[in-house]
């Protein structure tokens, strides 16, 4: 049998690359590694705390409202059952954890995410760099990265955090881009034409045309930092995700089966309600509550009942 | 009449080598050999014309033309290759793009084919988007765009979206949005070209009842003939990125510069293009202006000036009658020498007046709407028209 190493051409070992640099890194910029932690760890932290501070009942009233004003009746009721859900299963607090750890990780990846698509659309240089980071990004096993993030910053949520934000960022970035690349060329003239500034082209013309793209990258970003859930529990990360693992460390089918069914219910919860923000009639003025059960009864949403006779 | 844009000798070469593009153009090659050799594409070459103030100007051609690079190098959407652009006597190809965008704000707007409106914006929104862009404050642009509204009969939905609207109501905002900012140049890109034919009419109509409320500069894109036609003071044709021929609809129906413009009137029914108006020429027959004049005497001027008929006008030059060398033989005044023939006006179309003519023992005579005589129509010239536009 060959040996694997005879084909090498340099005695240089790319793993022994690879710790080098994060040794380097750790030695050489503890200053930005420790603010990067401060920033997040204060994100999620205050994020969680304000999440278990309030009342669950009053929580879970509000989670219920927002599924009736933003989706329907009927997903309103599917907001109570499963409500009624994480109090049966005493999964309240991990499911509020890892709440917190989902919309911080989410957050901090729009905020970094939304601004590179942005660049990524104004530049085919841009585009042209980003593009293999992003693809190394989804396509890397997050385990692989799980590592360092645990060197760099211990055991806890920011490395939950981080390995999260790296997972779930691409589909903003891609989404983004995508969409302010999307836009219609005439929708950009016209901008061009009454005398935007390219400021305001991005601002007044393209981000509102990209919006439904955009808010879909959101959903996305969420969906996939709530996949992450349980990987991130494995450095500690917590919330349901630690129960999940729990369950499957002590072999207990039952507790392993409540911790996932608490995922997939705030994942459809979340993918719902954000759905809803990337339809721009929807998210438009004049869509309020009132407005929707004035629809639901009349049946009509006023379009195509004015034609050109209203003339 | 001041010239309010002059376009200079303006050439549009996309591609990597337009120097080499140009030098080929000026040899005489056509776009298609062009690109062959130099891999560039010509969107316009060679153009040089000027548009008065007020008057509507239709540029007109197929698609491929340059027709809608030739508008979009008037606000610099798409930035001229060489010559120049002036405006008011400013070449707008040396503005900055500070000044290029005081010059969109202020003075120039533009309606889209495909009406470019904002989804996420109520109609007065998007109305005031003009205004907005340019820094108006929502007390003061709120109502200047609904009075933009007003004009083009949407007040009534300035809450709606888009997306409620019908495309003739999309189009009304789009080019309520293009008033607003009262601009006195006003571009429009294929603007009802997407429009059915009925509400197209419509719309065309209301665009001169506008104009004629407040005269601005129009630039008019457009592939359809009758369109241009209606609208248009003046009408140039572009064909392969060239201006072929420029002047009035009626000097391009009866003077077609090449084969290229006179094919676009196959199958443009011309009865409805001209008028009595157009057709009127006062050489058709001798004009007495003293009713009171002797029989004999217009009888023998007739004959002197190898004349077959009178036209009789009064000294305002408002038509009488028409006498006939036979008429006046027998007849003791001018006035019992009047054929039975009743008088055209001159906006009566052509397929009117056709069977006018056509019925008539003499040349039909023209009056406008005043009374006053402008000219007579005689079967041959009638049928030497048609055959020349046919």
């Amino acid at each position: 049998m060959a040996d694997a190493s005879q084909y090498k051409l340099f005695a240089f070992n790319i793993g022994d690359g690879v710790e080098w640099l994060v040794d380097w890194i750790q030695t050489h910029l503890p200053g930005l590694l420790d603010g990067i932690a401060a920033a997040i760890d204060f994100i999620v932290s205050n994020l969680e705390h304000f999440l278990l501070w309030v009342n669950p009942v009053v929580m879970a009233i509000v989670i219920t409202i927002f599924g009736f004003w933003r989706v329907g009746v009927g997903f309103g009721i599917f907001c109570i059952v499963a409500m009624l859900l994480f109090f049966q299963m005493t999964l309240w607090p991990e499911t509020m954890s890892t709440l917190a750890l989902v919309l911080a990780s989410s957050f901090v990846a729009l905020v970094i995410g939304m601004p590179v698509g942005v660049a990524m659309a104004r530049s085919d240089g841009v585009e042209r760099i980003v593009r293999p980071i992003l693809d190394l990004m989804q396509t890397m096993p997050p385990f692989v990265y799980l590592i360092p993030a645990a060197i760099f910053f211990g055991l806890g949520k920011v490395p939950g955090t981080i390995a999260t934000v790296v997972f779930a960022m691409p589909p903003a970035v891609r989404l983004t881009n995508l969409g302010i690349r999307l836009v219609n060329e005439e929708n950009i003239e016209a901008g061009l034409a009454f005398g935007c500034t390219p400021r305001q082209l991005l601002t007044k013309v393209q981000l509102p045309l990209a919006m439904p793209s955009i808010m879909q990258g959101i959903n996305q970003t969420i969906m996939l930092s709530l996949s992450m859930v349980v990987i991130a529990s494995m450095i500690g990360a917590g919330g349901l995700g630690n129960t999940v693992l729990t369950g499957i460390q002590r072999l207990n089918v039952g507790l392993g089966f409540e911790g996932g069914l608490g995922v997939v219910l705030i994942a459809i919860v979340l993918d719902r309600i954000t759905q809803t923000f990337g339809d721009p009639q929807k998210s438009g003025s004049g869509n309020g509550l009132w407005a929707r059960i004035r629809q639901a009864l009349t049946g009509s949403d006023g379009s195509d009942s004015q034609a050109d006779s209203a003339r | 009449m001041t010239e309010k844009i002059v376009v200079d000798d303006v050439y549009k070469i996309f591609g990597p080598k337009p120097e080499l593009a140009k030098e080929l153009i000026e040899k005489g090659y056509d776009k298609a050999q062009i690109f062959e050799e130099t891999g560039n594409t010509v969107g316009v070459q060679h153009a040089s014309f000027s548009i008065h103030a007020g008057e509507i100007f239709v540029i007109m051609g197929l698609s491929g033309s340059g027709k809608s690079t030739m508008v979009r190098m008037l606000n610099r959407l798409i930035d001229p290759t060489y010559g120049a652009v002036r405006i008011d006597g400013e070449d707008i190809t040396r503005m900055s793009s500070e000044e290029l965008i005081n010059l969109r704000r202020r003075d120039m707007s533009m309606v889209f084919q495909s009406f470019a409106l904002m989804p996420h914006q109520t109609v007065l929104e998007n109305a005031a988007f003009g205004l907005e862009v340019a820094g108006v404050d929502r007390s003061e642009r709120e109502p200047r765009a609904l009075s933009a509204l007003e004009q083009v009969g949407l007040k009534a939905n300035a809450n709606s979206y888009p997306s409620e609207l019908s495309g003739g109501m999309k189009q009304r905002v789009g080019l309520a949005r293009a008033l607003a900012v009262d601009p006195s140049i006003l571009l429009m890109d294929e603007a009802f070209s997407a429009l059915d034919p009925l509400i197209r009419t419509q719309m065309q109509d209301e665009l001169l009842e506008l104009q004629k409320k407040q005269k601005r500069t129009i630039v008019f894109i457009s592939h359809d003939l009758d369109e241009a036609m209606r609208i248009g003071d003046r009408i140039a044709i572009m064909e392969q990125g060239k201006v072929v021929q420029i002047g009035t609809p009626d000097d391009i129906v009866t003077n077609p510069a090449d084969e290229y413009v006179r094919s676009f009137f196959h199958g443009v029914d011309v009865t409805k293009v001209f008028s009595g108006g157009d057709l009127a020429r006062r050489d058709e027959a001798e004009m007495v202006d003293d009713p009171n004049a002797d029989p004999a005497s217009v009888r023998d001027r007739l004959v002197q000036n190898g004349h077959a008929f009178a036209v009789v006008v009064d000294n305002g030059e408002t038509y009488r009658g028409v006498a006939t060398a036979a008429s006046l033989a027998t007849a003791g005044t001018l006035a019992d020498a009047y054929v039975d023939v009743e008088p055209v006006g001159e906006n009566t179309p052509l397929n009117e007046v056709l069977s006018r003519v056509a019925h008539a023992t003499v040349p039909v005579p023209v009056t406008n709407g005043g009374g006053k005589y402008l000219g007579s129509v005689s079967q041959s010239f009638l049928l030497q028209t048609l055959d020349r536009t046919g």
